[in-house]
């Protein structure tokens, strides 16, 4: 999977949706409820289902970064399944809310 | 990153939240992002591949820009303040393109090859009333183009990637962090990157935008009382008047919560009264260029109530400051040789990120290791905070010393009789530029004398003006941008009246 910036992904498996902020270093797979993630455009498939493990939910607006592979994807839209990379949880960055100036 | 990304959370998320427009007819979140795809489906249809728009404010305006954005075509919003040649050329450039024109400003147009002029008016019933489904999203490059104001010579045509706008918001806002109840007055018009930020901010943000036709003290006053206005952003030149108009009738604005204001230098009287006048409001510092995304450096309302409160002369003198420079950023103070310089000392502000343009239509400014050189001159103080000199255009070269305008500026605006005042370099035989200073006066009239004097105490006799006229009021373009070129121009034209 070419996880450039700005490509968008949802979960094959809920509702989450995503587009990568940063690429990762080198290749990876990701994965939302335990299933790794497919185009935006693409047909969910029927007989997957969200794994245990991996059903912490993603929220919209949240950005979750590795610091390990470099990887950033902001959640677009909201899914019960949490993300991972190649099987390991990723977490949201703590966002640094900035006073309005526009 | 696409733009119509950020409209398409917020009306999944919210879709019943008001969006754009006042709290009696305003638009969802939902029925912006339908009009967004009716008229991106519309507009597709008049052919072109630039939307330009040149119009008052309105919901039409982000609908355009999200249109535009849809469609993988450049956003240009053109000013209509232009004489009607300025503008003509700035709309053929556009070419090949479509144009959203207001109904009652078609006539100044000309025929242009390649540009098909479309009625505001017609384009709105389309957003209005025609279904469309999501268009197919095309791979988003150019979101906007902007015509700098060309103070300094022809209009050039700045443009702001997809990913450089999308960058500044995600990095900036958070998503849906206003409450319900929040509402954006926007004054600024258009074809300002402050007016394009505030769309793009506002609905990552979930909060509504209620945007002012044209600005006058009186209507921003109304709008923000009628609207029960929470955040607005202006330029200087508009805050010292509707600090007047509050002040002349009594009124404190209870629900505005933040101000912020930036596209020029404030000064430090009228944001003092500002702090004095509206103690429940938190003001913003906001320092950013068009070629930037809109803002790079923010001074918070901590710091400008510390400079109030407190007794430490390093915060008094940070309300001069635009604060420091955003986290997702990296900002350098570099010689004319390029080399990095440290705390205190005066170079040019260099500046590297995401939202960083730097690029034209004509050619691309931003080096290749990423570093955007802005022309503004500056310099940090020892704690990160940025202080900005001006336009390095503006610096006045006398007799080989480097000064700049705004420390003599910030100084005289302290004088008590001195209403705004501008400080530039008119040509001298001897020093090659020596220092003039247009003053308005205000309660009285200073004789020159005094005013040297009052400069001279402060800083030193180099930079005290040696050329000085009154004037009843100084050049200033619609966004509050000094003409300082019109007035050296003048200046320079007449005889030294010392």
């Amino acid at each position: 999977m070419d996880l450039k910036p700005g490509s968008r992904w949802k979960s094959a498996v809920c509702d989450g949706e995503f587009v990568v902020v940063r690429p990762a270093k080198s290749p990876v797979s990701l994965e939302a409820g335990g299933h790794q993630v497919i185009p935006h455009a693409a047909e969910r498939p029927g007989d997957l289902v969200l794994s245990d493990a991996h059903a912490a939910g993603s929220a919209a607006g949240k950005r979750y970064a590795d610091a390990e592979t470099g990887l950033e994807v902001l959640c677009s839209k909201a899914g019960k399944g949490s993300l991972s990379i190649d099987g390991r949880p990723i977490g949201a960055t703590e966002s640094k809310k900035l006073p309005a100036s526009d | 990153m696409h733009t119509a990304l950020l409209l398409d959370m917020a009306a999944d998320a919210a879709p019943d939240r008001l969006a754009l427009g006042g709290l009696a007819d305003g638009l969802t979140f939902e029925e912006t992002r339908r009009r967004a795809r009716a008229g991106a489906a519309w507009l597709a249809r008049q052919g072109g591949q630039t939307v330009a728009f040149l119009g008052l404010n309105g919901w039409a305006m982000p609908v355009a820009l999200f249109a535009s954005g849809l469609l993988a075509e450049p956003f240009a919003p053109l000013n209509y303040r232009l004489p009607n040649a300025d503008l003509n050329k700035l709309l053929a450039r556009t070419a090949p393109s479509v144009a959203v024109v207001d109904d009652d400003m078609l006539h100044r147009l000309d025929t242009h090859a390649g540009v098909t002029v479309v009625a505001r008016s017609a384009f709105e019933a389309a957003c209005a009333a025609e279904a469309a489904d999501d268009p197919p999203w095309a791979e988003p490059d150019i979101a906007v183009l902007l015509f700098t104001s060309g103070t300094t010579g022809e209009p050039k045509a700045a443009i702001l990637r997809h990913a450089n706008l999308t960058s500044y918001v995600i990095g900036t806002v958070e998503f849906l962090g206003a409450d319900e109840g929040e509402a954006a007055l926007v004054s600024v018009p258009p074809y300002h990157i402050a007016g394009i930020s505030a769309v793009l901010t506002g609905v990552y943000g979930g909060r509504r935008i209620v945007y002012l036709e044209a600005f006058t003290p009186e209507a921003w006053v109304d709008a923000a009382t009628r609207e029960a206005i929470t955040h607005a952003m202006v330029v200087p030149t508009m805050l010292g008047s509707i600090l007047d108009i509050l002040a002349e009738r009594g009124e404190s604005l209870p629900a505005l919560r933040a101000l912020s204001y930036g596209g020029g230098r404030m000064p430090l009287p009228v944001i003092e009264r500002a702090l004095e006048l509206l103690p429940h409001v938190d003001f913003v510092n906001a320092y950013g260029l068009t070629e930037t995304s809109s803002t790079i450096a923010v001074l918070g309302p901590d710091d400008h109530r510390m400079a109030i409160y407190s007794d430490d002369p390093a915060a008094k003198r940070r309300l001069g400051s635009v604060g420091k420079p955003l986290p997702a950023l990296e900002l350098e103070i570099r010689d004319p040789d390029g080399k990095a310089l440290g705390p205190n000392q005066s170079g040019e502000i260099y500046v590297r990120g995401e939202q960083v343009s730097g690029e034209y239509t004509h050619k691309k400014v931003v080096q290749d290791d990423g570093w955007f050189a802005t022309n503004d001159g500056g310099w940090m103080d020892d704690e990160g905070y940025l202080f900005v000199e001006g336009r390095l255009d503006d610096v006045i070269v006398r007799g080989g010393e480097n000064i700049s305008p705004g420390e003599i500026e910030d100084v005289l605006r302290e004088h008590p009789n001195v209403a705004d005042v501008a400080v530039l370099g008119v040509p001298d035989d001897h020093w090659g530029e020596k220092v003039a200073a247009a003053v308005v006066v205000k309660d009285g009239a200073p004789a020159a004398d005094d005013l040297a004097a009052w400069v001279r105490e402060r800083l030193r006799s180099t930079k005290t003006p040696e050329v000085w006229e009154f004037r009843d009021a100084l050049p200033y373009n619609d966004t509050g941008k000094l003409l300082r070129r019109q007035l050296r121009t003048e200046m320079s034209a007449k005889p030294a009246a010392a």
